[in-house]
């Protein structure tokens, strides 16, 4: 064949390079709906609470979020975050675990209970603890017989917040558990481990990304949540105040900057969540690429 | 070691997985459990591993029974479908995982172990890639990997599920021979479940063929290749025709042709099953055998086929041969021909109740001499 009879043009290219290729303007449109959306329901919110948490300079800012009180509320929210997470982590991987290891009458059940606390309004989950643990409740006069103190105390506190949180780790895991499915343990078994070195050599090195995904949005919400804490806190200074409801006193007390103040430092928090999970995702992304569906 | 199963039962819900399974492994031997999807066979496997547990029924281990001790205890090597390697792993921390989960007065120091893994890496013909990950393998090579894994705790009974499902022809058969070749120099006994007819067949000393959860038939391959004990063995096989007989003296009769029984058995008179394979078929233009009219041809590379169909009852009857020996002269679709049994196989109707004298099958060989061999 004559070399010079070939055609070493490239051929044009097509309008459409790709099958699921819109049309350049139907693609603008759903960027700009998409930005737009982000800037205003997200963005700009954000910056609001920055603004105005500065807007009477660092010295406010400063005196608003190291106020004994403000103090006490930070210490509490870190506090409580850091009792619920470890005991929802415990929850969420042995309700994972026995839900996708096994096979058990009312597991459907379990699996919708699971959920429970994404469907129940946080005020209403507030309102059942006061009803169990309150003074006129079912435990109320045994546990102030023994001196005990749930609600309008730190553990109610934290069993409101454990509540809500719950289903974080349990669904991140319940989805990833069963794509995996029971072959690695089994695979583990039969080299002769044992049911803890399965766990730990296995079962966790397959979830691990997984799971401090779930932790991490645990965190986040167990800092942030507000209703059911509301509800069982009481709301006495520097004692049961978390940090959401310290806004909210010093919002109502038009106190604008020091309740901006530390809803700005609730926000820091978020960002230093979200910032850890990008970094998370960089750096191991082929992992959880692997490990993870979304 | 050698296993012996005696009445192995086991159901999941309504379905019964195993009924009554009997089977006796001898050291050293290279099996294959055959059937079809749904037939037991991997069930089976999982119960001699320890990864399901009969309902009934022992599994004994050089003569204990096992059936109710857990996987961990028993030794087995299991190759999972899958393969079921461990991706956070690197290849050789995957063959040496077997090693470091012994407890820690049997376990060898860490230098050894790692030893002994390169050794099997280098077994299974993978130096070189110790410090890959699951990932970065084929999946000939994870096939490889989950191989020397199951190999390293020096198991009792290496069990492999579908050894070869996942990976393309052309691996597949390259690993067959290797296989084959890696048992003939380790000498552990194997079990594997296939679904696939040719696989069993190249592979295996002997195979077990399973159905509806019991054993059809066991036998070497020339044994379930040459004397089917059932139908649904024989057809489970390979091509099958099934041709409506009557069977009248020692002589069976069907479409015309009337063959003269040479084998010693006595299919009892009656109704009978004529099951014959398309290569043990022959077109010619006279002689002993049917009348048939060739209805069409196609070459697919060395083999010829054809369906003919019978001119007393019309049944179509596929037919194929070498296509270097083409004897048949005029060989064209509405060409007028004799058709030749060379072998078949008689077995009651599935319809009747089997008589008594029905459990083996009868095989006759009209012409056992084959012209074009």
């Amino acid at each position: 064949m004559n070399l010079s009879t070939i055609d070493a043009r490239p051929t044009p290219s097509r309008r459409h390079p790709t099958a699921t290729d819109e049309r350049r303007w139907t693609q603008l449109v759903l960027i700009a709906i998409a930005v737009l959306f982000l800037m205003g329901f997200l963005l700009l919110p954000l910056i609001a609470v920055f603004d105005e948490a500065l807007r009477h300079g660092w010295t406010l800012y400063r005196e608003a979020i190291t106020s004994p009180d403000a103090l006490a509320a930070i210490r509490l929210t870190l506090l409580t975050a850091g009792i619920a997470v470890p005991m929802n982590l415990l929850f969420g991987v042995a309700a994972a675990w026995a839900i996708t290891k096994f096979t058990f009458p009312g597991k459907a059940l379990l699996v919708s209970l699971i959920d429970l606390p994404f469907s129940v309004s946080p005020v209403v989950a507030g309102l059942s603890f006061i009803l169990i643990f309150g003074r006129h409740g079912w435990f109320g006069p045994w546990l102030f017989d023994h001196d005990i103190r749930i609600v309008f105390a730190m553990p109610g506190i934290v069993i409101a917040t454990v509540f809500v949180t719950f289903p974080f780790i349990a669904r991140e895991l319940i989805p990833l558990m069963q794509e995996q499915g029971t072959d690695h343990e089994q695979a583990a078994l039969t080299l002769g481990a044992s049911g803890w070195q399965t766990f730990w050599r296995v079962t966790l090195p397959n979830i691990k990304w997984g799971l401090l995904y779930g932790v991490l949005l645990c965190t986040a919400r167990a800092m942030g949540e507000f209703g059911a804490v509301s509800v069982v806190s009481g709301h006495i200074r520097g004692e049961t105040n978390t940090m959401p409801l310290h806004v909210e006193i010093l919002y109502n007390e038009y106190a604008f900057s020091a309740a901006f103040a530390v809803a700005s430092l609730l926000a820091v928090f978020a960002l230093v969540t979200l910032g850890l999970k990008t970094y998370l995702e960089w750096r191991h992304g082929d992992e959880l690429a692997a490990t993870r569906r979304h | 070691m050698d296993i012996q199963i005696r009445k192995l039962h086991k159901s999941f819900g309504d379905f019964n997985a195993l009924a009554g399974v009997d089977l006796d492994i001898a050291s050293g031997e290279l099996i294959a459990l055959l059937g079809p999807s749904g037939s037991g066979k991997t069930t089976l496997l999982r119960c001699i591993a320890g990864l399901e547990f009969p309902d009934r029924g022992e599994i004994r281990f050089d003569g204990e029974d096992v059936a109710e001790r857990p996987v961990r205890e028993r030794r087995v090597g299991f190759v999972f479908q899958h393969y079921a390697l461990f991706r956070h792993m690197s290849v050789l921390d995957n063959v040496a995982f077997g090693l470091r989960v012994r407890e820690r007065r049997e376990r060898q120091p860490e230098a050894l172990i790692r030893q002994r893994a390169r050794e099997l890496i280098e077994l299974v013909q993978l130096a070189g890639l110790e410090k890959r990950y699951p990932s970065q393998l084929s999946g000939g090579q994870k096939q490889r990997v989950a191989l020397a894994r199951a190999l390293a705790i020096e198991p009792r009974v290496l069990l492999l599920d579908e050894p070869f499902g996942a990976l393309d022809a052309r691996v597949r058969k390259d690993l067959r021979q290797w296989l084959r070749e890696l048992h003939r120099r380790t000498g552990y006994s194997t079990l594997f479940v296939t679904h696939d007819q040719e696989e069993a067949l190249e592979l295996a000393d002997r195979v077990v063929i399973m159905n509806h959860g019991a054993i059809e038939q066991i036998g070497s391959v020339d044994e379930v290749y040459e004397r089917p004990a059932s139908p649904f063995v024989f057809d489970f096989l390979g091509d099958t025709n099934v041709l409506r007989a009557q069977v009248h003296e020692r002589r069976v009769q069907f479409d015309g042709a009337d063959i003269a029984v040479l084998d010693g058995r006595i299919h009892p008179d009656g109704a009978a099953d004529v099951h014959v394979r398309p290569g043990d078929l022959r077109l010619g233009d006279g002689g002993i055998g049917l009348d048939v009219v060739v209805q069409s041809l196609q070459r697919t590379g060395p083999v010829v086929r054809a369906v003919v169909q019978t001119s007393g009852s019309k049944a179509p009857v596929r037919v194929e041969w070498p296509h270097l020996h083409h004897d048949v002269p005029a060989l064209r679709p509405g060409a007028q021909l004799r058709l030749r049994l060379l072998q078949f196989s008689l077995y009651t109707p599935q319809s009747r109740p089997p008589t008594s004298s029905l459990g083996a099958p009868i095989l006759i060989g009209q012409e056992r001499r084959r012209d074009h061999a």
